[in-house]
């Protein structure tokens, strides 16, 4: 079944995994580059064909009409009071019972002033700023996230927007939730996002003179192997992994 | 070699020789402006003893008043977040429960909490498990503020509320121990439950704390409400009103002293708290003083909610019964904390090839959770403490991001300070109640 091919591990490696050749999920090669073992398999690793153990990146989808709860009403007041909505709103998703907005990046700071402003809306609290890195999955890769809460009507909306590692762009939105300083920071100092109009946007955790953005997909989690009873662990990175 | 501006010079044989003399300093201060230029910037931290933990202040002075604060953090930065990314959904408990180290039964029910939404089985949730989470994350609120009634009074003088405060917490700190086998980084909440039942004797310990802690509260009351240097101190000191609050993103405790009764609790309920009977103080004035009397306040009403939760405890399963999701083995206390069951060991090693098998898959890979991302929030005792997390459908978190309030409500330490005298930075600062194991993560 396996042949002589070894690598850094020393492990002998199937060639094929079992079932690559009926279109198992053993067969598909992971989403992203992230989530590599510590055997370098491009496949899952998993040879038993158990789990099945595959990333499968469902597309974003717009979700349908009606939504349900009170999204469609955050969404018809929005509609309402920004004339640009069919501009500035690129997908509206209702997952799991949350909403989330995609907003073009450059729009994001307008789209939150309408938001805490109109009555009809009022998410007064900016609840959490954070970014996700899409590595491989999506070509503008970062992605920033805002929790709005509003307190008046007790509801959250999620406003996600998406910016290319090359051109990491997007306003800032301190000037309207000034909460969002250190978040933002936060945000900068772990992917690189820059926050146009922020006022001191530095780092606020990683000392000031780090290289690199820790938190994005291709920086490394570093580690040095540690010895233990006699055999060598690796760092947690490098370890044989499922994904 | 140049000459000095400071001394008068000549050569001699042995080489220059410079004679130094006072008297130039009617010159130096009268080129100054004494209103401008006595400002002085001190370095307060991150090693201090009052600042909660290591927080860096740097404070512009004016003699005694602060004109400019700016707080440095990150000296705590342990990187859980990105941590999380390389261990599987189970193993994130034993994570993020040391993130804030004084709130851990929080941050892991946070985080269980945001993966059960993720999978889909929120409802499934055992109503025994939902309560024991209940208590235990009321006796954690306690003993969170506990912490904070010790420390602040502490930094603004008065040694015996610390003996005091902590001598409590460790009875709390005792009936974890009962409870989860260690006294901090439980690992105790988890997807889908929590690790293990509640014993017999814990029940009975927290029947006796319940009893004791009136008393308690009572004598921290006598100890420092009347007491004339204590509202000196506090009353009036580092004001931030419900504006100020809001725009800053501050919650919890500092936001209700400000009088706005926001309580994820009871305005966006989990975990069935809207079925619980209690109140959420609050005061007018959103003062030092203010937080005082909330933080005291909350403590009763917790004790309220332990007690209502203990009656509810009701005989019944603690996990999720889907063996897809729910830990294989049976855990149980050992001397060196919680660990699997040697019987469990014993039999899955001896009896069953499927249960080893079942165990292995579980406890190596891990289970997957469907694609998207959740955001939850729970009100932990320094306010909204919100998890994100992403799933890209495999066995690990693609991404989990706390909201954490230590490090929110410090961005609203220099609208406290400035503009107060230094010994305020100290309260206000305390009336904040940052962990910096929180804050940095």
């Amino acid at each position: 079944m396996t042949d002589d091919r070894t690598n850094d591990g020393g492990v002998p490696v199937p060639v094929t995994p079992a079932g690559a050749t009926s279109g198992a999920p053993a067969e598909l090669p992971p989403s992203s580059p992230a989530g590599r073992g510590m055997f370098g398999m491009q496949g899952t690793g998993d040879v038993s064909g158990y789990g099945g153990l595959v990333r499968q990146r469902t597309p974003i989808e717009e979700a349908p009409r009606p939504y349900g709860g009170y999204f469609d009403e955050v969404r018809d007041a929005l509609e309402e009071a920004y004339p640009q909505f069919g501009d500035a709103i690129e997908k509206v998703v209702v997952d799991r019972g949350e909403l989330t907005l995609h907003v073009r990046p450059e729009r994001i700071a307008e789209v939150c002033q309408v938001m805490r402003d109109d009555l009809a809306l009022r998410f007064e609290l900016c609840s959490s700023v954070s970014g996700v890195d899409y590595l491989g999955a999506d070509e503008r890769r970062l992605h920033v996230v805002y929790q709005l809460t509003s307190m008046t009507y007790r509801r959250r909306v999620r406003l996600e927007a998406a910016v290319s590692a090359e051109h990491p762009h997007l306003p800032s939105v301190t000037a309207v939730y000034p909460t969002a300083d250190w978040q933002e920071r936060e945000a900068y100092d772990m992917f690189g996002v820059i926050f146009d109009g922020h006022p001191n946007l530095t780092r606020v955790l990683m000392p000031d003179d780090w290289e690199g953005h820790p938190q994005r997909k291709d920086y490394p989690l570093g580690g040095v192997p540690v010895e233990y009873k006699g055999a060598e662990i690796p760092p947690p990175d490098r370890r044989r992994s499922y994904q | 070699m140049t000459t000095s501006n400071y001394a008068t010079e000549r050569e001699t044989t042995e080489g220059r020789v410079f004679t130094v003399t006072g008297g130039d300093w009617d010159q130096v201060v009268s080129g100054t402006d004494p209103i401008n230029d006595e400002r002085i910037v001190v370095n307060m931290g991150p090693q201090h003893p009052s600042t909660h933990g290591v927080l860096r202040l740097i404070l512009e002075l004016e003699g005694e008043t602060v004109r400019e604060a700016r707080s440095v953090v990150g000296y705590l930065h342990t990187g859980i977040e990105k941590n999380l990314e390389y261990r599987n959904w189970v193993q994130g408990s034993t994570f993020v429960t040391r993130m804030d180290y004084l709130a851990p039964i929080f941050n892991e029910t946070a985080y269980s909490l945001a993966v059960e939404k993720l999978l889909g089985i929120t409802d499934d949730i055992t109503e025994r498990a939902t309560t024991i989470r209940v208590l235990m994350m009321e006796l954690n609120r306690i003993s969170s503020h506990l912490v904070w009634l010790a420390t602040t009074g502490m930094e603004l003088g008065a040694i015996s509320i610390m003996l005091y405060g902590f001598r409590e917490r460790e009875y709390i700190l005792d009936i974890f121990e009962t409870i989860t086998g260690l006294r901090m980084n439980h690992a105790y909440v988890r997807p889908g439950g929590v690790a293990q039942d509640v014993p017999d004797a814990a029940i009975v310990k927290i029947r006796e704390f319940l009893k004791m802690m009136p008393k308690k509260l009572k004598e921290y009351e006598d100890l420092l409400s009347g007491q004339p240097i204590w509202t000196e101190r506090t009353q009036g000191v580092a004001v931030l009103d419900v504006t100020a609050c809001v725009a800053l993103g501050v919650t919890g405790p500092v936001l209700r002293s400000a009088g706005l009764a926001w309580d994820l609790r009871k305005t966006m309920p989990y975990c069935g708290y809207e079925s619980y009977e209690f109140d959420v103080p609050t005061h007018p004035d959103g003062d030092v003083w203010g937080r005082y009397l909330v933080r005291v306040a909350e403590i009763r009403e917790s004790l309220k909610l332990v007690e209502q939760a203990l009656d509810r405890l009701k005989p019944g399963p603690v996990m999720v019964a889907d063996r897809k999701i729910a830990w294989p083995a049976q855990l149980a206390i050992g001397v060196d904390g919680m660990g699997n069951s040697l019987e469990h060991v014993a039999k899955i090693m001896g009896q069953s090839m499927e249960s080893l098998i079942h165990h292995f898959k579980l406890v190596t890979e891990g289970f997957r959770v469907p694609p998207g991302q959740v955001y939850v929030g729970i009100e932990s005792p320094r306010g909204e403490l919100g998890v994100h997390a992403v799933s890209d459908g495999g066995t690990r978190p693609y991404r989990v991001h706390y909201r954490e309030p230590s490090f929110v409500n410090l961005q609203a330490l220099p609208a406290m300070a400035e503009g107060g005298l230094i010994a305020d930075v100290i309260a206000g600062g305390a009336s904040l109640d940052p962990v910096m194991g929180g804050c940095d993560r």
